[in-house]
């Protein structure tokens, strides 16, 4: 059974979480219970229909507002697949609880309100999914009972975002276009009565269509230590296993690796499932590997093909850069740069330039990235990462920076 | 739902969550000083000693279970912990309720609906600073209950316990960010994104063993709210609440003050995720404690509650 993770976004009040109130609620996932819970939540708002974005609004701050603040993490199941939703804010203002949401995202469903059109928020959206590389979007244009259900209303927003997408789409990201409307539930996932002039799928359809590569068997080979392994027991007596999850690629046993930094060289001698021997394992497998010589090997160390020559080794490069705290990025300071497991202190050198989310140019010249800001950096770290390009190998090209002294997590880098 | 596709929902556990949470398990090990796994005896935390046990294995589990013991709970579940311990060789701390009560610190709820589910935190937050632990993991998911739902798998939490939901770091890719201040702690979600369907899924698969308490038995009962409650010494009757005896089982396991029953049969676990596929009311439906308030969970949250 495979998993697909979803994140929603878009602006404020266009409607995610009602939309995915609804896919729950459609598809009987909302126990009785539940149900009754928020009937008595939407009477006590003084509502006469059912609110279905109370579902995912769970904290009282945000019953109170009648916003999300912060991501609510929501499953239902069908059949083939598990799904796992992550209901993002729309607030500008919460554009870092966003950003965690949609980190693991295989699909993002960006809402538009269909009175409105493109607004800052699409673009801003737009822009961190392609700078994520989520490889399908899909542009939800919600609200369509507030415009009569009127086709032209639709083919005018489509047509007015065909020049944005077109400038954040990166090859291999698949965008689409459905007309909505949440709060009356139609094409969530049922065919639209009201809008006999759309012939496509279902949001329900086109989620249950997609096919995404669910490992990166075929990418390099990456394997961060997470943990040494040493029971010095009797049984164990000089067993030595590295314990991690592989971030992509596939290993073998038998396979010759080499130890990075350090450059040693190695055999696989076993790959072990909790005593249950592999011969091979692939990206998201947690496993532990043994080797046939002693090698010097600590957590943050990674292991790769011998006979792959290209392994990175980078202490000196440049990235993209989303900001998520209020104190700005300043260049000169030390952060600490964490890749995977590994941590190491970094220095921003320079900032390179900032993104205009709207108008999707950049400035140079630049001295400083605020809160929410995309921009490209040059940084030196302390010691060597081990980072692919996150356009090319996702799953190991992405970092943190944290704050030495909040111990916040400030940034998320992407390795140009 | 129908029951051609209840059945294929059975034994249809995504490997992939096990994988993300045994490297949930390898992180807490490695980034914390002192970290321990709170043990409750229910089917949450015997999965999360399971995924203990396979992340470190050949070596044993690197951090203590720990057992905040209310009194109320279940013999069985008492028993069964007891016997976990052992036979995963891992180090067991049991602390008690009811000597931050004799301490003065906790204080005994009274009325019919008297629970020491509340209690416990105070206990908990002992604990943690008795042990100077830095990271506790605990079984909690994010389908369980909305408050829930908003948690971060590593979940700070300052000197006092508590969480601040509008303060919580970004959590990115699987980069868990355990960076924490003197005296803050972090309370680390393993099993977030498992549902309850999941869990039951994985005790089949993994052929785990789990207190008999799951499964249907005779017990005294009384009726109350629409709801079967467990008779024992804990529980504050009213003189027209008679027992009477009935075939039940637990879904969820909690103190026996504040955990319903459900009327049942089964005895094998297919029927049991048979039962749970078609039930109308939720898990945590079967937990009085939650029923308190509309944000009961959150504001216990803020109080230090995992
Ligand atoms: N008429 C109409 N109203 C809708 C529709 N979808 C949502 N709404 C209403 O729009 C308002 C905002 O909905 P939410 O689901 O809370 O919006 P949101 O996008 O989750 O908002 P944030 O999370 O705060 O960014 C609510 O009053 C909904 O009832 C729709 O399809 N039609
Ligand atoms: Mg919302």
């Amino acid at each position: 059974m495979d998993i697909l993770r979803i994140a929603t976004a878009g602006s404020v009040d266009d409607g995610k979480s009602t939309l995915i109130g609804r896919l729950l609620y459609e598809t009987n996932s909302i126990t009785k219970d539940k149900i009754e819970a928020l009937e008595s939540a939407s009477k006590r708002k003084g509502l006469d229909f059912l609110d279905l974005s109370l579902l995912t609004d769970g904290l009282i701050a945000e019953r109170e507002q009648g916003i999300t603040i912060d991501v609510a993490h929501i499953y239902f199941s069908t059949p083939t697949r598990k799904y796992i939703i992550a209901d993002t804010p729309g607030h500008v203002e919460y554009t870092r609880n966003m950003v965690t949401g949609a980190s693991n995202a295989k699909v993002s469903l960006i809402l538009v309100d269909a009175r409105q059109g493109l607004v800052e928020q699409t673009a801003r959206h737009l822009s961190i999914a392609a700078l994520l590389r989520i490889p399908k979007v899909i542009i939800c244009v919600n609200k369509m009972d507030l415009v009569q259900y009127d086709q032209a209303k639709f083919e005018a927003i489509k047509a007015s975002l065909t020049s944005l997408v077109a400038q954040t789409t990166f090859e291999g990201q698949a965008v689409s276009f459905l007309p909505i409307s949440s709060l009356f539930g139609q094409n969530i996932t049922q065919a639209a009565d009201k809008m006999p002039w759309y012939q496509g799928n279902t949001l329900l359809g086109e989620l249950e269509a997609f096919e995404f590569a669910e490992s990166l068997a075929h990418a390099p080979a990456r394997f961060p230590v997470q943990w040494v392994i040493r029971p010095k027991t009797e049984e164990y007596h000089d067993y030595r296993g590295y314990a991690g999850k592989i971030s992509s690629g596939t290993f073998r046993v038998g396979d010759v690796i080499r130890a990075l930094p350090t450059g040693q060289e190695s055999t696989i001698a076993s790959i072990e499932k909790f005593g249950e021997p592999l011969d091979h394992a692939v990206a998201g497998d947690s496993v532990v590997i043994t080797l046939t010589t002693d090698v010097d090997i600590s957590r943050g160390n990674s292991l790769v093909l011998a006979s792959d020559a290209q392994a990175p080794q980078l202490k000196d490069f440049a990235a993209h850069i989303c900001w998520l705290d209020h104190q700005a990025l300043s260049p000169g300071k030390t952060y600490l740069l964490k890749h995977g497991v590994n941590l190491t202190k970094a220095k921003i050198s320079q900032i390179t330039e900032r993104l205009d989310v709207v108008a999707q140019t950049s400035s140079q010249n630049v001295d400083s990235l605020k809160l929410n800001e995309i921009g490209g950096i040059q940084l030196r770290t302390a010691q060597p990462i081990m980072a692919d390009v996150y356009a090319q190998n996702p799953s190991n090209g992405a970092f943190i920076l944290i704050d030495e002294f909040s111990n916040s997590t400030v940034g998320v880098g992407f390795v140009k | 739902m129908t029951n051609s596709t209840i059945k294929d929902k059975i034994g249809q556990f995504p490997r992939k969550l096990e994988d993300e949470s045994i490297y949930i398990m390898r992180e807490v090990a490695a980034q914390f000083e002192r970290p321990a796994l709170l043990f409750s005896g229910g089917k949450d935390s015997i999965t999360l000693v399971r995924l203990a046990q396979k992340a470190f294995f050949p070596g044993k589990i690197p951090f203590p279970l720990v057992h905040i013991d209310t009194g109320h709970n279940f013999p069985e579940t008492i028993e069964f912990r007891d016997w976990l311990a052992k036979e995963t060789g891992a180090e067991l701390i049991v602390r008690y309720v009811q000597d931050s009560i004799n301490q003065g610190k906790a204080k005994e709820e009274t009325g019919k609906y008297a629970s020491r589910n509340v209690l416990q935190t105070v206990t908990l937050l002992d604990t943690i600073e008795e042990f100077k632990f830095d990271a506790c993991i605990g079984g909690a998911r994010r389908d369980e209950e909305k408050a829930r739902a908003k948690e971060r798998i590593f979940s700070v939490r300052d000197d006092f316990g508590q969480w601040d939901a509008k303060r919580q770091r970004p959590e990115l890719f699987d980069m868990l960010n355990g960076r924490i201040a003197v005296g803050e702690n972090v309370r680390v979600f393993p099993i977030s994104n498992w549902t309850e369907l999941d869990v039951w899924n994985y005790i089949k698969e993994e052929k785990m063993e789990i207190p008999s308490i799951y499964f249907s038995h005779q017990r005294q009962v009384i009726e109350r709210d629409g709801m079967l409650w467990a008779d024992s010494e804990y529980l504050n009757k009213e003189a027209d609440e008679i027992p009477f005896e009935a075939t039940v089982r637990f879904r969820t396991v909690g103190d026996m003050t504040c955990t319903a029953a459900v009327e049942s049969d089964a005895v094998e676990i297919d029927v049991i995720i048979e039962e749970i596929l078609s039930a109308e009311i939720s898990e945590r439906g079967a937990r009085i404690d939650d029923k308190r308030s509309e944000a009961a969970m959150e504001k216990r949250k803020q109080q230090g509650y995992f």
